[in-house]
């Protein structure tokens, strides 16, 4: 039984020595089959879990896990929170994930520590601008918070910024979203983990997925893995960069590329930087987390690759630009740089939804920006895994889409500059 | 930082080139009337392999001429260069 | 005097002669030319320098490396120049030093934060994810921001950092990672037979080990005698560098390796044109890790008090800066390291008050010699316990019984010192980072390097050499320089060096140390910096996390500044024996780069203010900042927006400007569109293939719109193509889009029609591109054309000749980007400055202007002139933009073409390009409003559109917008609404031109 978290608890840990805490989630075994298997522990996968066990009384469900959970893109992101996309769709999708962040912590007594402290989206020229406030718009119709603010308001709200008009590519605005920040990205992996778990849900680390196993009829029928063959009728992939691998075991193509994106942080210094600042024209990413680091997202590597590493010049653009906007980091140290895996789709907008093999489903494609999707992603998978259909969120979302000229093109709309 | 081994140049380091992203995808004619799945496989469907991986480079900043690189992606070692049209 | 606790003599690192005054949290101190903070704070008897991160506990030096867990500092030149979190044993000794102590307040002796120790039991590790959710928005409103101000280390500056750094690329055969002996050996070994060698070292004099070695001799020499000598013939040697204060942190593929160079930080006055530091990619073709290892602290209770060293850094202090770290010593070891120190320190006047050995057994020759020198040794002996605030004063003594247990009465020993010794652990970061894997030896306990991920050796004690004698490292690390150099292509020449009065040391411990049933000392520290104890190990386990990287994240535990240098073999070994598995079972967290912190200086090196990325200007461009024209960047280039006259602001030129065009003529620079030359005797093929249009019409000498998709169908770019000779066209491209136009290009003719015989050029910077756009544009030009007839007759509209302007052979293109009589005179660019101010003469007696881009865009969005990227998107089919009739029928083959046929591009109900009429003509829509077909909509609203391009046109008076509409082009007359936040506006959807519908005005 998972005992409840609060501060009560900790006071009575504190006085029995931290004796009376017990495992936040069983070491399962695996069993020999489930009604649903999750394979891919991460946020989205826990997370599917948990809902299907929460909202669609399918709890004997098995989330298999090939290294520990929470280990790849999850534990390597850079948490950034926002939902201020510029289609009706990817809008939609990413604001049912904010909402859920909203309530997350107290949902699986975890503190998951969503923080909205804003996430500053830089325009440095005159088609930037016309991007954001067409993003602004469109946010605005859709009921999604974002806002313009100036040069100088965007100073006031992020003080440490440089607005000089000297820069080589000055400070023009800024798109905000109150509603955008951070969230801790190991407690959502846990606190997911842990609430599954209390639900019934198996969680089996160290457990790759070697084979999908099908039935005379081509219905999928259980998975093989490193700890043997488990039987399940439905089978939900939710494995970030290596979907694309799961899913060719059921001779499911995908349009999957799998780069490596790098991320690194500083070492801790007292607060300096309020709110998450992004810039996409010149790749600056940067917030500081509450342990006091600042924590930079780089860009993708240009090249497919598996290995968790990158090329150090895609880090260097990312410092150069950082230092350029915020000039007194420059004497700030690297602590610590990483690579996750990331799989990416031809139009930058996820996959949710059924495959052409009857009982297997995708959860996909999230590119770099999968861990503020998390809850979302988690809940559509497993309504759509619970249902054999999809929910509204995410019936665009289709591997169909591509085929058919249904594109929802979030990197294309930002269009280049002309 | 990558060292490519242009088959025109020599081997050079991975800032000269431009990535061109899988090898060896056949493109449909516009006259051969393609069906819609196989127009689909030759413009989105990639094999995204863990392993060795057949891929298009340029190189942008040398010779601007495109080759194919054999690559493992689980380490990102060369195995080797060809020119285009070799195998 | 620099400091009672400096010995009389010895300390090679010093120069005696040479007292240097600093200052520490205000206090002003002496310290001696070659000290490091660390042993001048020691040298004066000072310990308590820092406050750890958690539980704000005192802390002092316990390394004499950048391993240090404890004493870091923030070292301050002036409010720009303000470092924090440097470990006080890297911060070199200059003249006016001014360092200060983090993380406490008011003071470092009194910090009110040390109320978190008082608390502790209730703070374990993880806490935070168990409180804090009540209400509900009281973490981001009450609790993140007091955690946040608690948290972190020191503070950062404020301003902006007025130093300059540099970065370099090196090339080497093989590069060596390391000065102290192995380093050494190997880089003489290299050296000797001419292969290039790059060898580094993180220490400002290079040596290692060597450095604190008072007893061996080499070649017959005294160690430091053979290090100066070594030294010489490599500064010497023509194929060697040596780079000191270098840090190597990282092993990228294929074989580079990241160095970071400091290069003023020990200077009291640097100079300002001097790089502070100095990135280094080095591409190696052997890589020789000579890195060391690094002492273990041991794990007991209150072992992190200010004034317990790791022994083997009180050796360092000792022979290396003449530094005592006390006076009446106590040891505690469970290498025979330790006792060199004990012997040592005693020689030089401390009182080892106890020596105490973990180790049921130990025998050796340093144990005799210790024996011998007087000194008691307490074996199978533990320690429960420490005393003492900011200062340790008594350490708690205890035998070990047969159980492994701490039994018996504690000897409580009053010392004013505590040097521990857990013996070392191999630095394989950097073989770990190139992929190398890692074996455990199971006698000494370490891991040490197995197989190699790329061309990379590992020599001495971080190949697993710790405490062996010189004779093997040396001749490990010879053997490995010469291998490596004959895989580069050298002869083996052999490299022999004698060692005498050599011994070897051998020992250690890992985890908890020996503990009563029930112990009671305190905290046994882990990591020291982020405050992780034993406890709170075995307290992630019963929390059920069992992967090594699940229990480092819930305790912190090596994610603290130091990356766990000195904790992470014990918190693995107590990991391990919790969960009741082998410590190769449970594994080590990955490596990752940076070895050591790295300055975001040195990595952003020279990029910054002008060389941040370059800019691009036109030949023009001089002309137009002395008019004083307002410039926007677009892509690289910097373009004139407009050109304000007399206190104008924007709108206002920009109203002059459009209508001076209207009703004269305006110049304008168009250089910046890209230009591709394409040629060859398949030019017209090619553009078939690549283009929507059908280019077999297009006569020499004439001009046609040209569109280009990609193959997904969408409009990748646009722009006019002239056909100036039978197998030869210039194709003008979008200012932005001309390199990916090119490589678009490039791509299609290399690998999907190769046998095609075409030349692509880019000749985007060979041309100026003068545009004369209005009415009394044939006025201006005539009189400077000669070899060309601009009349309508001979030169109408999408014509082009040649012709001498000014004298210069240009290209003359009847071309209208505003819907009025136009030329684009192009000229070799570096003419263009010079025609440019010729046609402005001969236009000034017709009233003409420069106008800028913005000006262009009113004109041309008047006109319905699309702007691929403003009113299309990379969503957009020729038809969505209006543009359909471009597209070639009955063509074979275009690039995109299949695409188009997909029936989702084909709905009638895709977004169209229409025009949009505000009922109040003064309302000018924001650019990118989104439209309703019906009003008064709550989020999230049915939307059918939105606006691309907006403004006033001071020629017609009113404003004007440009929209996408799904089904717009049947629904012209109709009424829609445009919702946004300031209210709702009305709109009438009208055909995409509001001037000059027929285009008369193009034909003058």
């Amino acid at each position: 039984m998972t005992s409840r978290f609060s501060g009560w608890s900790l006071l009575l840990g504190g006085l029995s020595g931290q004796r009376r805490w017990s495992e936040q989630w069983r070491a399962a075994e695996p069993k020999r089959g489930y009604d649903a298997i999750i394979v891919g522990g991460g946020g989205h996968g826990l997370g599917a879990a948990y809902y299907l066990a929460k909202e669609h009384g399918i709890r004997n469900v098995a989330v298999l896990e090939k290294g520990w959970i929470g280990g790849g893109n999850t534990g390597r992101n850079t948490t950034i929170i926002r939902s201020n996309y510029l289609f009706a769709e990817s809008s939609a999708l990413y604001d049912h994930a904010v909402k859920l962040w909203e309530t997350l912590s107290q949902e699986l007594n975890y503190n998951v520590m969503y923080s909205p402290r804003g996430v500053l989206m830089l325009a440095h020229n005159v088609h930037d601008e016309q991007v954001a406030k067409r993003h602004i718009h469109a946010n605005y119709a859709n009921g999604v918070d974002n806002e313009w603010l100036t040069p100088q308001q965007a100073k006031e709200f992020c003080p440490p910024l440089n607005i000089s008009s000297e820069l080589r590519y000055p400070v023009l605005g800024g798109a905000l979203q109150r509603r955008g920040g951070t969230a801790r990205h190991d407690a959502v992996a846990w606190g997911y983990a842990r609430a599954a778990s209390a639900l019934g849900v198996d969680i089996i680390e160290n457990c790759e997925v070697t084979g999908l196993r099908r039935d005379s009829n081509g219905e999928i029928s259980g998975v093989e893995t490193t700890r043997g063959a488990i039987e399940s009728r439905r089978v939900g992939v939710s494995a970030a960069g290596h979907s694309s691998v799961v899913l060719q075991m059921a001779g499911v193509r995908l349009p999957l590329e799998s780069f490596p994106l790098q991320a690194l942080v500083s070492e801790p210094v007292k607060p300096i930087i309020p709110c998450v600042v992004m810039s996409n024209t010149i790749h600056a990413y940067v917030s500081q987390s509450d342990k006091g680091e600042l924590v930079i997202g780089a860009s993708t590597d240009a090249y497919t690759s598996y290995t968790q590493r990158g090329a150090l010049h895609v880090n260097l653009h990312t410092l150069e630009a950082v230092c350029e906007l915020f000039p007194a980091f420059r004497r700030l140290r690297m602590l610590r740089n990483w690579g996750g895996i990331v799989d990416v789709t031809p139009d930058r907008s996820p996959i949710i939804a059924k495959t052409p093999v009857p009982g297997l489903y995708v959860n996909c494609g999230w590119g770099t920006g999968g861990f503020k999707a998390t809850p979302g992603a988690g809940h559509l998978l497993a309504w759509t895994l619970a249902r054999d259909a999809p929910h509204a969120l995410n019936s665009a979302f289709t591997i169909e889409r591509f085929r058919d000229g249904t594109l929802i093109d979030e990197a294309a709309a930002a269009a280049v500059n002309h | 930082m990558l060292v490519i081994p242009c088959p025109y140049c020599g081997p050079r380091p991975e800032l000269e080139f431009s990535y061109g992203g899988q090898a060896h995808v056949a493109r449909p004619t516009a006259a051969s009337n393609p069906s819609p799945a196989d127009w689909n496989a030759f413009q989105y469907e990639r094999a995204n392999i863990k392993g060795l991986h057949a891929e298009r480079w340029r190189h942008i900043h040398g010779c601007a001429r495109f080759f194919n690189v054999i690559r493992d992606t689980t380490t990102d070692e060369i195995v080797r260069s060809y020119r285009s049209g070799e195998k | 005097m620099s400091g009672h606790y400096r010995t009389a003599s010895g300390g090679i690192d010093l120069e005696r002669s040479r007292p240097i005054r600093f200052e520490f949290d205000g206090q002003a101190y002496q310290g001696l030319q070659g000290d490091t903070l660390a042993s001048a704070l020691l040298a004066n008897g000072v310990h308590l320098v820092g406050r750890s991160f958690k539980y704000h506990r005192p802390r002092g030096i316990m390394a004499a490396g950048p391993e240090d867990p404890n004493a870091l500092v923030t070292v301050r030149r002036d409010a720009a120049r303000s470092t924090p979190n440097l470990s006080a044993a890297q911060v070199e000794l200059y003249e006016g030093l001014v360092a200060h102590s983090q993380n406490r307040w008011p003071s470092l002796r009194f910090d009110v934060g040390r109320i978190n120790d008082l608390l502790s039991r209730f703070i374990p590790s993880g806490f935070y994810y168990k409180t804090f959710m009540w209400p509900r928005t009281a973490w981001h409103s009450l609790y993140e921001p007091r955690i946040r101000a608690a948290a972190g280390l020191g503070v950062a500056a404020t301003e902006a950092d007025p130093d300059v750094y540099a970065q370099r690329y090196g090339h080497c055969e093989v590069l060596i990672v390391g000065a102290g002996p192995a380093g050494l050996a190997a880089a003489l070994t290299a050296a000797r037979r001419g292969a290039r060698v790059l060898l580094c070292d993180e220490q400002a004099l290079p040596g290692g080990s060597l450095r604190a070695d008072t007893g061996t001799r080499i070649d017959g020499k005294a160690a430091t005698d053979w290090l100066r000598e070594t030294m010489l013939e490599l500064a010497q040697a023509q194929n060697v560098t040596v780079l000191t204060r270098t840090t190597a942190f990282g092993y990228l593929p294929h074989n580079m390796v990241c160095l970071s160079e400091r290069l003023t930080d020990h200077l009291a006055s640097p100079p300002a044109s001097k790089p502070r530091e100095r990135l280094w990619q080095v591409r190696a073709r052997q890589v020789i890790f000579a890195t060391g290892a690094i002492e273990r602290p041991l794990v007991f209770p209150g072992n992190d008090r200010p004034g317990i060293l790791l022994a083997g850094a009180a050796r360092s202090f000792l022979n290396r800066f003449g530094v005592l770290p006390g006076r009446r010593v106590v040891i505690l070891t469970a290498h025979d390291e330790a006792y060199r120190t004990a012997l040592e320190l005693q020689a030089a006047g401390a009182q080892i008050v106890a020596l105490a050995d973990l180790r049921a057994r130990a025998s050796g020759p340093l144990i005799d010699a210790a024996r011998g020198a007087g000194l008691a040794i307490r074996r199978n002996t533990t320690a429960v316990g420490t005393r003492g605030n900011l200062r340790v004063c008594a350490v708690g003594l205890a035998a070990v019984d047969a159980d492994g247990a701490a039994a018996g009465d504690t000897d409580w020993v009053s010392c004013d010192t505590l040097l521990m010794s857990g013996g070392y652990t191999p630095s394989v970061h950097l073989h770990s980072q190139g992929r190398g894997k890692l074996r455990w030896e199971e006698t000494a306990q370490v891991f040490v390097p197995a197989e190699a991920g790329q061309s990379c050796r590992s020599v001495g004690a971080c190949k697993g050499l710790t405490g062996a004698a010189l004779a093997a490292v040396f001749n490990q690390a010879a053997t490995a320089a010469r291998d490596a150099t004959t895989e580069c292509g050298f002869e083996a020449l052999p490299v022999t060096i004698a060692v005498s009065d050599d011994t070897s040391a051998g020992g250690g411990w890992l985890g908890t140390l020996p503990q009563a049933a029930r112990p009671r000392g305190g905290k046994a520290f882990v990591d020291w910096q982020n405050d992780v104890t034993a406890a709170d190990l075995g307290l992630a386990v019963r929390e059920g996390f069992r992967s090594i990287e699940h229990i480092k994240r819930y305790t912190t535990t090596g994610m603290a500044t130091d990356q766990g240098k000195t904790s992470n073999l014990n918190a693995l070994a107590i990991a391990a024996r919790q969960l009741g598995r082998t410590i190769p079972e449970v594994g080590l967290t990955t490596f990752r780069m940076p070895y050591l912190p790295v300055g975001f200086g040195g990595l952003a090196g020279y990029a910054r203010g002008e060389l941040f990325a370059p800019l691009r200007k036109t030949p023009m461009y001089g002309w137009a900042a002395a008019r004083g024209a307002v410039f926007e960047p677009v892509s690289m280039w910097q373009r004139a927006r407009y050109f304000p006259e007399r206190g104008e602001d924007m709108h206002q030129a920009v109203a002059r400007e459009c209508q001076v065009v209207r009703r004269s003529c305006g110049i304008f620079d168009a250089t910046t569109l890209g230009k591709i030359e394409v040629a060859g005797p398949d030019a017209i093929e090619f553009m078939n293939r690549m283009y929507v249009n059908n280019w077999n019409s297009l006569a020499v000498g004439r001009c046609r719109y040209g569109i280009l998709l990609r193959d997904d169908g969408f409009v990748f770019d646009d722009g006019v193509v002239a056909r100036t000779a039978e197998d030869r066209l210039h194709v003008t491209t979008t200012t932005g889009g001309a390199p990916r136009v090119l490589g678009l290009m490039e791509d299609y003719l290399q690998t999907e029609w190769p046998q095609l015989k075409v030349w692509l050029t880019s000749t985007t910077e060979q041309w100026a591109v003068i545009a004369v756009q209005g009415p009394r544009a044939r006025d201006v030009l005539e009189p400077l054309v000669e070899q060309a007839d601009l009349s309508a007759a001979s030169l109408p509209h999408m014509a082009m000749t040649r012709a001498l302007v000014c004298g210069v052979p240009a290209m003359i293109f009847r071309v209208s980007f505003t819907g009025e009589l136009g030329y684009e005179i192009n000229v070799p660019a570096d003419y263009g400055a010079e025609v440019w101010r010729a046609v402005w003469e001969s236009g000034q007696a017709h009233g003409m202007c420069a106008y800028g881009t913005e000006s262009m865009h009113v004109l041309r969005a008047e006109k319905g002139y699309i702007i691929v990227g403003q009113d299309t998107d990379g969503t957009m089919t020729p038809d969505d933009a209006g543009v359909g009739w471009a597209v070639g029928k009955s063509k074979s083959e275009f690039v995109g073409m299949v695409s188009l046929r997909k029936r989702a591009l084909q709905d009638p109900n895709r977004k169209q390009l229409v025009g949009l009429l505000t009922a109040d003509p003064r309302h000018v829509l924001e650019e990118g409003s989104q439209i309703a077909a019906t009003p008064g909509q709550r989020p999230p609203m049915q939307l059918v559109g939105h606006v691309t391009s907006s403004y006033y046109s001071s020629v017609l008076r009113r404003s004007i917008a440009l929209a996408v509409v799904n089904g717009g082009r049947s629904r012209m007359g109709e009424t829609l609404y445009v919702p946004t936040p300031a209210g709702e506006s009305a709109v009438t959807v009208t055909q995409p031109v509001f001037y000059d519908s027929k285009g008369e005005r193009l034909n003058g």
